[in-house]
């Protein structure tokens, strides 16, 4: 696991704070201060602010659950400075018993769906939190699922008149105002809310006035189910986060899980793990593209962008057995060999895409409908978008150049050429544009790797602790046998450690956050998930326009809802 | 590394005089009636199939609905020795294990059932066997009336694919092995299916 020395500046910010209240933590995978609540609000503020920190970006919040611990509970913040390109993670220590933290919500609006995931997991109250309500699980739901004496078996029925009827209502109306206001709900099941969100509006006429969004209705426990099978078994339940592109959850999660076991997949596997993750990049961003034109009407686009994801998915299906839940991943490499015609078959899909992309963009990137329908529509600025916590294409598109595979390469993104597109318009019009500009790079990407040629050697590392032994010497070799039989009854063996691994998923930065405890099961695992920071911001950029806006808004973002709600 | 600060406010795209007279349309309109000619003459590859009479050509890795191999005397090989069961992440199989008369086999599996609904194909099963006892096949049409239907037995999964080789899917792939037992002279079903040339045009 690597180890990330010690700040060599002095912290000027620590002195400020009483002596105590922040001791950073030895030999962790990134920086790491153990933060006393009290400090907390202080603390985050200063983060935020001073020049010499400015964390702008809350990645992530979650709870981390240690009952055998005097303070039980574990509020851990993950922080990003993007001008100053650094990572900090916070953990704060909250005890069962008064299990109160300050709402964070005023330094990062981000803060505001993570500390109801929070609440609703783990129980941790954040004061200050103007609607502090579960996010993930419904109403009539007892108890908090992530603890650790939680039954994962544990169901919960929702009757009818427990269902959550929200009424937004605009601030500082009065009864005379509300007179001709109408209240509707878009979703859960509408075609237009690609998966199954809720959003309650209040509408004047057709303009959105207040709105409030329900989420949780594909919530499958991803992380308590994690926790209940080994390392391994996890993978399947991966490509279940982005099904858009399923093949970078694995490559995500693995590379987490490869960082906790100090190893690194073969050549082989990388080059591999590259090209496909480029390859699924570009599926999701045709799905992403081709509905949104499909919600502003443009059904054409959708035919001529979904054939492209066609023969992606047909090779991946060659690669790997299945069209859409790959798991192709394993911890350690990949699950089998690439097929032998695999790069004549990657150069083929190379000749052809381009032509796709080019017909839409005659059809729609100068066609006025397009235009009128997606320029300055839920429009947000760059500073406004990183509060919020956005990343990925939806943030480029406001004008912030910020991509994981250039500002941490992984694999082999630091050997290749390519440019991160960035525009400004933060709107739908410029996230379309932003998606299109990076399925061009991703093409370049792959044909660069393509003309490099396969590495040759192994798929997956030899370690017999951690990949299956080949199945021939299964067969035959007492030895390996018993290897392949302890390496599935026990699952492989993590050390104890912590890590965030963080790739570039379609939709932003998806990192995973694992906590080990040197047991044959992960202790913890937590999913950034790229779209939740970015649907969180929904509401406000809906409230103003129209419902039409709102249709097309939310086809832009690409809001997944397997990986919104795990 | 120090970079421009976040833009404060957003930029939005100003339209072309062009844009606004609508004249681009023209160009898309070019675009679809390429298409539509392209495609009243035949010059484009179809993506549609007819399906059920037209099929997708799956690969010979697709992981579908599960076999289980026999021994040339028609016998199971399946020793029950649970590593499917324990691998499968979704828990859809069921394993009752017997004592089998031959001592050099041990176990047997009295029952071995399936859960369709459950299972999500992963292939997991596929890759614990020791015995290559499970294999799948690329059959992927599953439809049931019932719950209790998608429990599929011992005895179906025995039956529908096993003889057709060109329908195997997901299996071991390990040619040294192969060639051993070529040269023994082992009838091996899954062997004959991968050098089939039906498997071999399909991609």
């Amino acid at each position: 696991m690597p180890t990330v020395p010690p700040p060599t500046a002095p912290l000027p910010l620590l002195d400020r704070l009483p002596a105590g209240s922040v001791v950073p933590e030895e030999g962790c995978d990134q920086e790491t201060w153990i933060v006393h609540r009290e400090v907390l609000a202080d603390l985050a503020l200063a983060l935020r602010d001073d020049a010499e920190n400015r964390f702008d970006l809350l990645l992530d919040l979650c709870g981390v659950d240690y009952p055998e611990r005097d303070e039980r509970f574990e509020a851990v913040y993950h922080l990003c400075s993007l001008p100053l390109d650094r990572r900090l993670r916070l953990k704060v220590p909250v005890p069962e018993d008064d299990p109160v933290l300050p709402s964070l919500i005023g330094v990062w609006k981000a803060a505001n769906w993570f500390e109801r995931e929070a609440w609703d997991m783990f129980g941790i109250r954040f004061e200050g939190h103007p609607n502090l309500r579960r996010l993930l699980t419904h109403e009539a739901f007892e108890g908090h699922p992530l603890r650790k004496d939680y039954d994962p078996a544990r169901r919960w029925i929702l009757p009818q008149e427990k269902v959550y009827k929200p009424l937004p209502v605009p601030e500082g109306e009065t009864d005379e105002d509300i007179f001709e206001r109408m209240t509707i709900n878009i979703g859960p099941s509408h075609p237009a809310m690609h998966g199954t969100f809720r959003v309650v509006a209040t509408l004047d006429g057709e303009r959105i006035v207040a709105s409030e969004v329900e989420i949780g209705y594909l919530h499958r426990c991803f992380e308590k189910m994690s926790e209940t099978h080994t390392w391994q078994q996890v993978i399947p339940y991966t490509d279940r986060l982005n099904y858009c592109s399923s093949f970078i959850n694995n490559v995500a999660y693995c590379r987490a899980v490869e960082g906790l076991l100090g190893i690194e997949a073969p050549p082989r596997a990388v080059w591999a793990r590259t090209i496909l993750s480029e390859f699924s990049r570009i599926m999701d961003h045709c799905v992403c593209n081709g509905s949104t034109l499909v919600d502003a009407g443009a059904l054409t686009n959708f035919w001529y962008l979904f054939q492209p994801r066609e023969e992606i998915y047909g090779l991946l299906e060659a690669c790997s057995g299945a069209r859409l839940t790959v798991s192709y991943c394993r911890i350690g490499g990949l699950a089998a060999d690439l097929p032998p015609d695999f790069v004549a078959r990657s150069r083929v899909l190379l000749d052809s895409i381009p032509e796709f992309i080019d017909d839409v963009d005659r059809l729609v990137l100068k066609n006025r409908i397009w235009l009128d329908r997606s320029v300055g529509v839920a429009a947000i600025s760059g500073e406004e978008a990183v509060n919020w916590g956005w990343t990925g294409p939806c943030l480029r598109a406001s004008g912030v150049a910020s991509d994981v595979r250039r500002d941490h390469p992984y694999d082999l993104y630091d050997t290749v050429d390519f440019e991160v597109p960035v525009l400004h318009g933060g709107d739908v019009f410029d996230r379309f544009r932003v998606r299109m500009a990076e399925i061009r790079q991703s093409l370049s990407i792959i044909r660069q790797l393509l003309d490099r040629g396969m590495p040759e050697g192994p798929y997956i590392v030899s370690d017999p602790h951690v990949a299956l032994p080949p199945k021939d010497a299964a067969y035959n070799q007492m030895e390996a046998m018993i290897y392949h039989f302890k390496l599935i009854m026990d699952g492989i063996q993590v050390p104890p450690g912590e890590i965030y691994s963080m790739v570039e998923g379609a939709n932003g930065e998806l990192g995973f956050y694992v906590i080990s405890d040197g047991s044959g099961k992960p202790y913890r695992i937590k999913v950034r998930p790229p779209c939740f920071p970015i649907f969180s911001t929904f509401s406000r950029l809906i409230n103003g326009g129209t419902v039409s806006d709102a249709v097309v808004s939310l086809g832009g973002l690409n809001v997944i809802a397997g990986e919104l709600e795990r | 590394m120090t970079r421009a600060p976040h833009p404060a406010a957003p930029r939005p795209y100003r339209y072309t005089l062009a844009e606004r007279l609508y004249l681009p349309l023209l160009a898309g309109m070019m675009v679809t009636l390429k298409h539509f000619v392209q495609n009243l003459l035949g010059r484009r590859k179809s993506y549609t199939i007819d399906y059920p009479e037209g099929r997708r050509r799956y690969s010979h890795r697709y992981r579908g609905h599960h076999i289980l191999t026999q021994r040339p005397d028609g016998s199971l090989r399946c020793v029950a020795c649970f590593l499917c069961a324990t691998a499968c992440p979704a828990e859809c199989i069921h394993i009752e294990a017997a004592e089998h008369p031959d001592v050099n086999i041990e176990k047997y599996p009295v029952v071995y059932d399936i859960d369709m609904l459950r299972c999500v194909f992963c292939g997991y099963c596929v890759d614990a066997c020791p015995e290559e006892a499970i294999i799948m096949s690329n059959n992927h049409d599953m439809a049931y009336f019932s719950r209790e239907q998608s429990i599929v037995t011992k005895e179906e999964l025995t039956r529908p694919y096993t003889y057709d080789p060109s329908r195997l899917g997901y299996r071991p792939e390990y040619p040294e092995e192969q060639a051993r037992k070529l040269a023994a002279g082992v009838v091996d079903l899954v062997g004959e299916a991968r050098s089939h040339p039906a498997q071999s045009s399909a991609s």
